[in-house]
């Protein structure tokens, strides 16, 4: 460092003129754009801002210039520390954003090989489409209503008006508990639910009732002694057959979509009257498939219904059986089968897949069916 | 039952352009369903009835050959013989005159055989004479097949008069419609489909010739079992006579073998009117013909060989001597028609239908008779099925009539008061009252409308008319069910599900996101597979209730746990290839109290229909039953969580087993206490008990190596399984939301010795309490036994975590805490820091 002059003109100070603080902010910034790494820049900055650079030797001379010199030095000084702090700035900018994105590309892996960690867990659908229709008639205000598996004959056959001789009662293979005259049986059906309701709820009675029901047939591709129903009652005043009918179509509309309705035809149920069986229209070809040959279907078989379950008007002497007036009270009754709804609706050909247990089958549904 | 629609066109008329299908769908539309169309014969094309004009016996042959000249009609002869057709035959037994039926060319018999003009024996054969073999319905004789004379004219049409081409329908009849078990019943169903009028068979009584002979005297015992018993007594019945190939035919078609002309005759009769008959042989009777109790002791060979022991609640049919037959069941092998038989007693009954249902299921013994007779004949139609009988056997069989006999005790008429507007109450829109008059005439019911409630009298065909609603349900299916309309009922506003019900549900779906799999298994159990988990002899597991009628001798029991279906489950998906498997089950099982008998009581109440129960009958059928409580159980082989890449597979553990247990807590809102369990089936140091509020409600752990050997599981498979009802109803739904300090928290590490027998959640427990209330919480993050640490001994290591309310803790509060911890432990068990 010279020594201050006080006879020295400032532009004499030739560190200090604007040619040459022009030609060190030039040589600074293609220094810097030159610089290819963070690392290389940081000598950059060193070289061209360090205390040694020949911009901050130039602004130690401006101390010794006459005071009317000192405000036009520093400002040119000024300007041009700016430039290269600005272009140093953008430099680092630009590095680091190029760093950056390198060690994302190295970072990269095989995003396939993610396999292999998806949940393995699994609800079975007969619990989930229990749990389905379930939700249907709750929206509808209906309680849901359980009863136990392993039922007295009373509330299995008797008050619901099959009388020990009937022959209703061959039709259902009924497994017996300890001896045919015990009383107690596996129930055949669900609707001893509906008698549970009956006794003990108070009208109206809004219920639906799926569950675990025993029948002694073999285990075959569409036969299981153990099987699933589900079973709704309504008891109200003034019920009729046409809110039976109602009912059916928006239970067929909720599992099977928009516009699917329901037919009834004549049958005989001990406790219902009258009775009837449910068909389904085909929720896959609506129809269209009967009598052509063209576009056959496999889910109703080109006959455009599937059977879906019984129904009926409760019969009054059930009613008269669990004490409700049958001159205030009407009632209706339907049921349907879980294991068949299921194979329709999913396309299950072997009743024996929702039998055994095997994982395969039940994760295919996952949470919910 | 199979329904031949030519039949059903004896008393109906359904338009020839009416296809089967056609027909069932009608049917169908007033509530029976038809489960299939049959076509009798696979024949197409022109079958026609030929009278043989000549015969020439051909000689030069291997064998005897004819060479026929047969009539087959104007129309369908040739131009060089108009109405007349040369045909070949090999059968010898026709003559001259017979009625035939010839295949003329292009006609196709079963097994796809055309018939074609051709070249044989030197003539052109045109066309082939048939025999029933040939035709497709029968096969017990080779021989051509000769139509009556004059039953048909040459030329005229075969398949009608062989009944070929027939539609048979297969219709089920639901159990309260017995009437339509017949052709008679279905013919006026099929009547009422198509609202045309029905020609009714079963009220014309057949003219009769006059009577002559002895006649067998009937009697009832009972009038209550037995109201009506009608004996036509036939003589000189030829037993070689043939049964008419149309009633063959018929009861081919209906599914009946023909036995002899007589028993054919009472299939054919009671197929066409309902009537089930019996037939005995008359000479076989000694005295009078009686229906009455059987006396303890007696027996009787029934038709089907079986030798039965009757008891007093048997209704027989009996003579002087013994017992003939089980009364409308089944006939006894004593007094059967026989191929000596010539004189004919013909039994028509009417039966208590439910003495009839007994009889059958305490036989086992179900025939077409009782069949019809356990859901209600017609009261008044013995008498007639009788004289038709009667009338068919003379005339087909040359018998002789000799006379009537019968008792009876007339029924009391049913009559039903019965509202008009009740039908469409039920239904919901309104039925105009002549419709309803019109449809309950058309069931046969005689209606007297004077006054607002009108009186029916019900028709003696349909016993299963007795209430006003079950004119109701007439109305309405004959009206037809889609002339209902659809309107949906407002019920109250709901509450939705239960609150059990939600955490039901939540516990399902808790499971299957932690990675199991749920399963259904089948409640049946067996005292092998209790062997097989090493549950002790004394265990209440054992006392499970049995079945009286189980599918399989090694599973006559329900389930009082449910790790034998999880065992079973699990091993499928063993053998199936799959080595990581965790499955749950969420189902009830049934456990008796110790008073309760695995068979049930011997005297069940069984209280009145005819109105409720009371309170205390409701107690006893529910102390009937077992407590059937929901259990969950789980079992677990192999990973739980998939193994990540290049990982090491960590099989489940012991501990996996009952972390599934606390999650499920912590998911529900309860604490479970862990403690060291001991049951069967799992392993006596690695069975964790597992307690709510000390109440005991399940185990978790690794299976006892011997049980999982026994069962063929893996080794070191884990399960749980607990009381979900009880979890459930501790649930706590309200959850109380956690004070969060935010405050600088200090974390401190300790490692204790204690024995190795001491549970590490009891050193936990005390460490907690005696810490205060700055720890904000501890966990045990390890768990050392080995050189460095006395033998027997073990080192657990504790994390715990301190935070105050109010302020930053000073270093010396929190030491202060941590060393009230360790002299606790130090105290309690004898605990050093390590």
């Amino acid at each position: 460092m010279s020594a201050p002059n006080k006879s020295f003109d400032p532009v004499e100070v030739t560190t200090l003129s604007p040619e040459a603080l022009a030609g060190f902010v030039s040589e600074a910034i293609s220094a810097i754009s030159a610089a290819n790494s963070l690392e290389e820049l940081k000598d950059v900055r060193l070289a061209h801002t360090g205390d040694r650079s020949p911009l901050s030797l130039a602004n130690r001379e401006i101390g010794a210039l006459p005071p009317a010199a000192k405000a036009e030095a520093g400002k040119r000084m000024g300007e041009s520390r700016g430039a290269v702090n600005a272009a140093l700035a953008a430099r680092t900018q630009e590095l680091e954003a190029l760093r950056d994105s390198a060690l994302l590309i190295e970072e990269a892996v095989d995003v396939t090989t993610a396999t292999g960690v998806r949940a393995q867990g699994g609800r079975h659908p007969i619990t989930t489409i229990q749990e389905q229709i379930a939700d249907v008639f709750v929206a509808l205000g209906y309680q849901l209503a359980e009863g136990p598996e392993i039922e007295s004959e009373w509330l299995n056959f008797d008050a619901l008006n099959i009388a020990p001789d009937h022959p209703a009662r061959t039709m259902q293979d009924t497994f017996f508990i300890g001896s045919e005259d015990s009383g107690i049986v596996l129930r055949t059906h669900t609707s001893p639910v509906q008698i549970r309701s009956m006794l003990n709820r108070e009208l109206p009675i809004y219920v639906i009732c799926p569950g675990r029901v025993f029948r002694t047939d073999e285990l075959d591709s569409t036969h299981s002694p153990v099987f699933h129903q589900v079973e709704g009652l309504v008891i109200d005043k003034g019920i009729t057959m046409a809110d039976l009918k109602g009912t059916l179509n928006h239970f067929a509309q909720s599992m099977f979509g928009e516009g699917i309705v329901t037919r009834l035809r004549p049958s005989y149920f001990p406790f219902t009257e009258p009775s009837a069986e449910v068909d389904l229209q085909c929720f896959v070809c609506r129809g269209t498939s009967v009598d052509n040959p063209d576009a056959p279907c496999r889910t109703c078989r080109s006959e455009g219904w599937i059977e879906w379950g019984g129904c009926g008007m409760v019969n009054p002497k059930v009613l008269v059986a669990t004490g409700i007036d049958p001159e205030i009270y009407s009632g209706f009754a339907f049921g349907m089968g879980l294991e068949r709804t299921l194979m329709f609706r999913h396309g299950i050909t072997d009743m024996r897949d929702m039998v055994e247990g095997d994982v395969r089958f039940t994760r295919a549904f996952g949470l919910g069916v | 039952m199979k329904v031949p629609v030519s039949w059903l066109r004896e008393f109906v008329e359904i338009p020839e352009s009416l296809s089967g299908r056609e027909v069932s769908e009608l049917l169908l539309n007033v509530g029976f369903e038809v489960e299939g169309v049959d076509t009798v014969g696979d024949v197409r094309g022109p079958l026609v009835v030929g009278l043989v004009k000549s015969i020439e016996e051909l000689t030069d042959f291997k064998k005897p050959i004819r060479w026929c000249q047969v009539e087959v009609g104007a129309a369908h002869g040739n131009d060089a013989t108009p109405g007349i057709r040369g045909i070949v035959c090999g059968a010898r037994n026709f003559a001259e005159g017979d009625l035939v039926v010839v295949a003329l060319p292009g006609t196709t018999l079963p097994g796809d055989f055309t018939i074609a003009t051709r070249e044989t024996y030197g003539h052109i054969s045109d066309g082939m004479i048939c025999s029933v073999r040939e035709l497709g319905i029968g096969d017990e004789h080779d021989g051509i097949l000769i139509l009556p004379a004059g039953s048909a004219a040459p030329g005229d049409n075969a398949f009608p008069i062989l009944g070929l081409g027939d539609e048979v329908l297969d219709i089920s009849v639901t159990p309260d419609r017995g009437y339509a078990l017949s052709m008679r019943g279905m013919a006026r169903e099929a009547a009422i489909s198509q609202r045309v009028s029905f020609n009714d068979p079963g009220v014309v009584l057949a003219d009769l010739p006059e009577a002559g002979g002895t006649v067998i005297p009937a009697a009832s015992d009972d009038y209550q079992a037995c109201d009506l018993l009608v004996l036509r007594t036939l003589g000189n019945y030829n037993p070689a006579a043939p049964t008419p190939d149309f009633i063959k035919a018929r009861l081919a078609a209906v599914g009946v073998r023909s036995i002899s002309l007589a028993v054919d005759l009472t299939n054919y009769v009671m197929f066409e009117l309902g009537q089930p008959l019996h037939a005995f042989d008359a000479d076989k009777i000694t005295g009078t013909i009686r229906a009455r109790w059987a006396k303890s002791g007696e027996t009787l060979e029934t038709l089907d060989g079986v030798q039965r022991n009757l008891t007093t609640e048997d209704l027989v049919i009996a003579d002087d001597a013994r017992v003939l037959s089980l009364a409308g069941v089944m006939g006894g092998a004593y007094s059967e028609i026989s191929e000596t038989t010539t004189r004919v007693v013909l039994e028509a009954a009417h039966f208590n239908p439910v003495e009839i249902a007994r009889m059958s299921r305490r036989h086992k013994l179900s025939s077409e008779a009782s069949r019809r007779l356990e859901r209600g004949v017609d009261r008044m139609l013995p008498p007639v099925a009788s004289a038709r009988f009667a009338e068919l056997l003379i005339e087909h069989g040359g018998a002789t009539f000799e006379g009537t006999s019968g008792v009876e005790q007339a029924p009391d008429p049913i009559v039903i008061s019965f509202d008009p507007n009740l039908p469409g109450q039920v239904a919901g829109h309104s039925y105009d009252a002549v419709n309803v008059e019109t449809i309950l005439v058309s069931l046969g019911c005689a209606v007297d409308t004077t006054n607002s409630v009108w009186t029916v009298r019900t028709p003696s065909w349909r016993p299963d008319l007795a209430a006003a609603i079950d004119l109701v349900e007439e109305v309405i299916r004959i009206d037809g069910y889609e002339k209902v309309p659809t309107t949906l009922p407002t019920a109250p506003a709901g509450r939705g599900l239960t609150e059990l019900q939600k955490l039901q549900r939540r516990a399902g779906l808790h499971l299957a996101g932690r990675g199991l799999v749920e399963v259904r298994n089948y409640p049946f159990v067996g005292t092998a597979e209790f062997d097989a988990l090493g549950i002790p002899a004394d265990d209440s597991r054992r006392h499970a209730v049995q079945l009286a009628n189980a599918l399989s001798d090694e599973q006559p029991l329900m389930r009082t746990t449910l790790l034998p279906g999880l065992a079973g489950a699990l091993a499928r998906n063993i053998s199936r290839g799959f080595t990581d498997v965790a499955l749950f089950e969420i189902s009830s099982v049934s456990l008796l109290s110790a008073d309760q008998s695995a068979t049930g009581v011997t005297n069940p109440p069984r209280p009145s229909v005819l109105q409720r129960p009371t309170a205390a009958d409701i107690d006893a059928l529910e102390a009937l039953l077992p407590q059937q409580p929901l259990h969950l159980g789980a079992l677990l082989t192999g990973a739980l969580k998939p193994t990540a890449l290049g990982a090491k597979p960590t099989p489940a553990t012991w501990s996996d087993a009952i972390d599934i247990a606390l999650a499920l807590g912590i998911e529900l809102g309860v604490e479970i206490e862990v403690t060291a369990g001991n049951l069967a089936p799992w392993h006596p140091g690695r069975c964790a008990a597992l307690s709510i509020n000390g109440e005991l409600m399940g185990y978790a752990g690794e299976l006892a190596p011997k049980a999982l050997e026994n069962l063929g599981l893996p080794k070191r498979a884990v399960a749980l399984e607990l009381n979900l009802s009880v979890l459930l109803a501790a649930a706590n739904t309200v959850a109380s939301a956690p004070a969060i300090w935010t405050f600088p928290v200090a974390k401190e590490d300790i490692a204790l010795v204690v024995k190795a027998d001491v549970a590490a959640t009891d050193v936990l427990d005390v460490v907690c309490a005696a810490a205060g209330e700055l720890l904000e919480d501890i966990r045990l993050f390890d768990v050392y036994e080995g050189a460095q640490v006395p033998e027997g001994h073990k080192s657990l290591a504790f994390a715990l975590r301190f935070r105050a309310q109010d302020r930053t803790l000073a270093a010396e509060e929190v030491a202060a805490a941590r060393q009230a911890g360790v002299d606790a432990a130090a105290k309690s068990f004898g605990a050093t820091l390590r």
